[in-house]
């Protein structure tokens, strides 16, 4: 195809820029905003249906339940945007759960068994990256595999027991205060997390080489990027991450069962997606996914609070997942199509 | 090549052959025709939903939600039978065909006409028809005596000699592999698996194909789900839970690649028998059902990297043959 | 009826085809006329229109104004199917063929021949009809081999067949002889002349002179969406058909400036990857452009993606000195350290990350370099991008702007810019101007030369004669994975360097 290129004339870019109306119309537009219009709904209507809703000490009660999962979307946020995905987060949970059962029925303290957590999620999200980078296999077989091999070692072990004997520090990890407020420990572990994350994917070479590979890795490649490295050093946080997460869960339940954590990978993966990351890789940022996060915090509490069973609130996590692929599409054409006509009516 | 092919399921079948004779050796009883014949019996509804994954899969896709879419039809004929005990049975079966077919729609329209990637479509209907049988059941379940008898036997009788499960999984295997391989059809699952580009250039409908596909495998599904209640006599929340893995267990062991474009119906087959063998033997050298997960994921993985290792040798013994 | 009432002999006659994209005018006003028993050339650069017109021709385009005519009938081809049903088949690279099936259901996939009531598939037919359809063609091929182990050239030849299957009337190659051996291509040419003497029609996209020369009747030029003209084949002297190609004398097209060549930087030592190529010995001095010519196939591409690291060299697989020293490049990142920098051929694939912005695509190379401890510097970058894009001159609204709404001649530019940015001191360039319109194409040549003057060592690898002949200081031809030969400026004629490349000893 003949590739005679007539650049965007300098006029019509510089009376983009300069449009006001036209600038706003960007912002409001973008995904991450509408996903903040849809939280603030979300907070409206149920604050609204429940009495209950607004009270200080009931929301940040209710971060307890998602927390952990959102430490979780953190790393998936990069996995995704590599263009990868990891389905064996959750097994990779109860996997260290039960290494942490066991160490703790062998009489470890608190201490121990936070680095038996960190170690064995990190070690799994090695094993994991190690398949899928060393024998190019794609991450979606790999880890359908491995989530399968991690739980089921856990059901192996402990089959239809559990452990539940836990040093008493431990507790602290997964239900304490900071000091004598309300902010709940994982809250503010996690927002620090956030932070990091947030710095990393957007302010480091790292994530800079991230956004290249999910969006195309043969060009990063030869563009000098250490592909392989990158990928795999993103799974093995992947697994770091599910290991702290199971850390704070086990601390949290005080108990570990085969079945911890079944089916958050759904979640997870949903809320990554809702956060406007792109499935194929490549786009997307961290602030969406944590509005993402809150959102679908807040949405179950709010169903909480309205009695809706546990199972039928997975209806609607999977209803949401599909319209969140679908969402950011839609949003774009229309986006497009709204700014082309403003553009060709004459910058506004 | 189709040397190739034959190559890789003979060693299947050497595989299973060894497997079976080193457990029999220690345990005489495994050997026994009424064990094997069990085993089959046990395996047919694997074989049955890996078909049909199977040809997911080799359109480039895969179908998370078929746990749940055996759940839900299961639940949703086991009560069928619990109120109204008087529908005929073949009529029932019917229905549990048609309600596959509606789930196994509704995840192709997701997925050929709103273009969503189909594991993220099957991740979402996973929990979604999950939940819905919480819905319809409110938490209880069908228990064996609110099953009329003729439900409840329905897979057990054998009025051709063979169980009516196994001969269902017997005509799901022999349509399938006709469908494959003497249809056009069949053939364009093939060809969209292989290149899809290419496809849409020889005028084959991808939104077409990649429609039927999940509807195959829906009423796939529906049929499986009231032979899963209807065998095990319950009808419960979990029915079914995890078992989407096994039959992407046996679809990648039995030699389809997950990038789609191969596979044959024996493979499938093969890998769907290894599978029924590895988990029937547990209960026989002593290793408690729980391993079970454990020893599919393990399979799982070991299949995938002895089948990449497989092809890059391969390459690379191409690559030699060439002239210089 | 035909408008104009004349009568003809021709099978495809497009008349006025214009095709626009979005600030793109790909095909203005062109006309090209294929006459029955014929084999027809479709010349002109890269960029310059021929694939378009073939997109448009075989349905997969529609064009924005114009005429096609069939057999004298006026018709419009609104989807593959229809053009195939008016017995046209293209015959296109790699894009087409199922890896994993055979030879057999490859050629009769989309169109299974089935029978009995039942309409089950006729596997015997179809592979009796393959087998003589190869047998025609004196192909020793067999129907059941799986395609995945069939080489490019064999692929090829089954892309015929398949054309043959659907009983085509004109069969369309695009740059038929590009991954084949000098004995696969003399197979090719035996193909076409049954093709004609089939009384079918033979449309190849070439530039390549050789083929054109060797089997072509009749030649139609394109030259930046335009049509230039055409003639009979013989009778038309080859510096004719390169001025209709080029518009200008070889001189103005390629602005060389003598540069001064110094000391030797690069080394090659007998480099060999086996089955790929083999004993490649060369050495490359400051300040000197060495145009590496060959069909592609002849191991050009993947010599330089090993001095590239893009696939390490195995043990045994020869020694590359730097400045004298010997280096074992492992990776492009090592390669990079070691002051290279790869300009690819696939632009879009492997060149330019098209998703992101120009900023972030010139800086990636050089992005630890420009960090602190890990952390981007904004202005660092702002600083470079500022100076390289417009050192290249690349045409943009604003940095920020994604690199996939530049044209295909500014992407290029982006990537000679983020190249540039290391600072390398050996640039290796793989079709820099495949794609690019011609105004940008003289920019690049001229930028190769200045570049050259500022002491860069430049490997060009080019598959186009006059580019070769136009900028190269020295020449190294390869054959079948070869040096088949390595010319001096003054030495490179365009009939020594193609006989060099077809494997004839000169």
């Amino acid at each position: 195809m003949a590739e005679q290129g007539k650049p965007v004339p300098p006029e019509a870019a510089a009376a983009q820029r300069s449009s006001g109306s036209l600038q706003i119309l960007k912002v409001l537009t973008r995904w991450e905003v509408i996903l903040l219009l849809i939280f603030l709904v979300v907070i409206g209507v149920s604050a609204g249906v429940s009495p209950y809703f607004l009270d200080l000490f009931n929301i940040m009660n209710t971060t307890f339940n998602f927390m952990e999962k959102a430490m979780v979307a953190l790393p998936m946020t990069l996995v995704i945007l590599c263009g990868d995905i990891d389905i064996s987060v959750a097994g990779i949970m109860a996997l260290a759960s039960l290494l942490m059962g066991a160490a703790s029925a062998a009489g470890a303290g608190a201490g121990a068994l936070v680095l038996i957590g960190l170690g064995t999620g990190a070690a799994a999200g090695l094993l994991n990256g190690l398949l899928i980078v060393r024998f190019s296999i794609p991450s979606i077989a790999v880890t359908i595999g491995s989530m399968s091999l991690f739980r089921g070692i856990a059901y192996a072990v402990l089959g239809d027991k559990a452990y539940t004997r836990y040093p008493k520090g431990f507790a602290y990890l997964g239900q304490g205060y900071v000091g004598d407020t309300l902010v709940p420990f994982e809250l503010l572990l996690f927002v620090l997390l956030a932070v990091l994350f947030g710095l990393l994917l957007h302010r480091t070479t790292f994530g800079r080489k991230v956004y290249a590979i999910g969006n195309n890795a043969t060009a990063a490649r030869f563009s000098g990027v250490p592909v392989r490295t990158v990928r795999l050093l993103v799974f093995c946080l992947s697994g770091l991450m599910s290991g702290l997460a199971s850390v704070l869960l086990t601390s949290r339940i005080g108990s570990t069962r085969p079945n911890i954590a079944e089916g958050w990978e759904l979640e997870i993966i949903t809320t990554v997606v809702l956060g406007g990351v792109a499935i194929s890789g490549g786009q997307g940022n961290l602030f969406g996914v944590i509005v993402g996060i809150f959102l679908i915090g807040f949405l179950k509490f709010g169903m909480g609070l309205i009695n809706v069973p546990g199972v039928v609130m997975n209806i609607v996590i999977g209803f949401l997942l599909i319209i969140a692929i679908l969402l950011p599409g839609s949003v774009g054409r229309l986006r497009n199509r709204l700014l082309l006509r403003r553009q060709l009516r004459g910058g506004g | 090549m189709k040397r190739l092919l034959k190559r890789r399921e003979l060693t299947l079948v050497l595989v299973i052959a060894v497997l079976v004779a080193a457990i029999s050796l220690r345990h005489p009883a495994f050997l026994r025709a009424s064990n094997l014949y069990d085993i089959l019996d046990d395996t047919a509804i694997l074989f049955m939903v890996a078909i049909g994954q199977m040809m997911v899969i080799v359109t480039g896709g895969i179908d998370l939600s078929v746990s749940s879419g055996i759940a839900l039809v299961g639940m949703s004929v086991g009560m069928l039978n619990q109120y109204y005990p008087g529908i005929p049975i073949a009529l029932i079966v019917l229905i549990s065909m048609a309600m596959g077919f509606v789930l196994g729609a509704s995840n192709g329209l997701l997925i050929s006409q709103a273009g969503i990637p189909p594991i993220i479509a099957t991740l979402g209907t996973l929990s979604i028809y999950r939940g819905f049988v919480f819905v319809l059941s409110r938490g209880e379940w069908v228990s064996a005596h609110e099953m009329s008898a003729a439900f409840r036997e329905l897979p057990r009788a054998a009025p051709l000699g063979i169980t009516n499960l196994l001969l269902c999984a017997v005509l799901v295997t022999v349509l399938a592999a006709l469908f494959l391989t003497l249809t056009r059809t069949g053939r364009e699952i093939y060809g969209v698996g292989g290149n899809r580009v290419a496809a849409r250039y020889v005028g084959i409908s991808l939104k077409r194909i990649d429609f039927l596909v999940f509807t195959v495998s829906g009423v796939i599904v529906g049929l499986s789900g009231l032979l899963w209640v209807a065998r095990y006599a319950s009808a419960q929340n979990e029915t079914a839970a995890g078992f989407h893995l096994p039959t992407i267990a046996a679809c990648v062991i039995g030699g389809v690649s997950i990038l789609g474009g191969t596979g044959t119906v024996p493979g499938v087959i093969l890998g769907a028998l290894f599978l029924g063998i590895v988990i029937n033997a547990l209960p026989v050298i002593n290793l408690s059902p729980f391993y079970q997960m454990a020893i599919q994921g393990f399979v799982i993985l070991a299949a995938i990297v002895v089948n990449t290792l497989v092809d890059q040798r391969n390459q690379r013994l191409m690559l030699r043959k060439r002239v210089l | 009826m035909y408008p104009g009432g004349e009568v003809s002999d021709s099978i495809l006659e497009c008349r006025k085809i214009r095709k626009d994209f979005p600030g793109i005018t790909a095909l203005d006003e062109v006309d090209f006329k294929v006459r029955t028993g014929e084999v027809h050339a479709l010349i002109g650069e890269n960029g310059a229109g021929k694939s378009t017109l073939v997109k448009i021709v075989t349905g997969i385009l529609q064009p924005s104004s114009g005429t096609i005519a069939h057999r004298g009938q006026v018709v419009e081809f609104r989807t593959p199917l229809a053009s195939q049903a008016a017995g046209i088949a293209a015959i296109h690279q790699e894009a087409s063929m199922f890896p994993e099936l055979s030879v057999t259901e490859n050629i009769y996939m989309g169109h299974h021949l089935a029978g009995g009531r039942a309409r089950l598939l006729d596997w015997r037919a179809m592979r009796a009809r393959t087998r003589s359809l190869l047998q025609r063609l004196e192909l020793d091929i067999d129907p059941d081999t799986t395609v995945r182990d069939l080489s490019v050239a064999e692929r090829h030849m089954v892309e015929i067949v398949k054309a043959l299957s659907l009983d085509a009337q004109i069969v369309i190659m695009d740059e038929p002889t590009s991954a084949l051996s000098l004995r696969e291509v003399r197979d090719l040419y035996k193909i076409i002349r049954q093709l004609r003497a089939e009384g079918r029609a033979v449309v190849f996209i070439s530039h390549k002179f050789e083929d054109i020369y060797e089997i072509a009747d009749h030649f139609t030029v394109l030259r930046d969406g335009r049509y230039v003209g055409e003639g009979p084949v013989s009778g038309t002297a080859i510096d004719e058909i390169i001025q209709m190609m080029v518009g200008r004398s070889l001189k103005q097209m390629f602005p060389k400036t003598q540069a001064a060549i110094g000391e030797t930087v690069l080394e090659a030592d007998m480099l060999s990857r086996p089955g790929v190529f083999r004993d490649v010995s060369f050495q490359l001095r400051r300040g000197e452009i060495m145009g590496v010519f060959g069909l592609v196939g002849s191991g050009r591409s993947e010599v330089m993606q090993a001095l590239f690291g893009i696939e390490a060299l195995g043990s045994g697989g020869g020694t590359i000195r730097i400045k004298g020293r010997e280096v074992r490049v492992s990776s492009p990142a090592r390669a990079k350290a070691h002051g290279i920098a790869y300009i690819p051929e696939d632009r879009q694939l492997q060149g330019a990350i098209v998703g992101m912005s120009i900023r972030d695509n010139v800086t990636l190379p050089m992005v630890d370099r420009l960090s602190t401890i890990g952390v981007l510097n904004r202005r660092r970058e702002e600083a470079v991008t500022e100076e390289y894009g417009r050192r290249m001159e690349v045409k943009a609204a604003g940095w920020e702007q994604p690199v996939a709404s530049l044209s295909g001649g500014n992407q290029q530019k982006v990537v000679l810019a983020k190249w540039l940015a290391t600072r390398p001191e050996i640039l290796i360039m793989d079709e820099p101007t495949k794609g690019i319109d011609v105004a940008t194409k003289a920019k690049v040549h001229e930028f190769i030369s200045r570049l050259a003057g500022e002491g860069l060592a430049i490997l060009l690898v080019s598959s186009e004669l006059p580019e070769i002949l136009g900028m190269a200081d020295t020449v190294l031809v390869m054959h079948e994975g070869r040096v088949a030969a390595r010319l001096e400026r003054a030495e490179a004629t365009a009939e020594r360097l193609i006989r060099a490349a077809l494997g004839e000893n000169s």
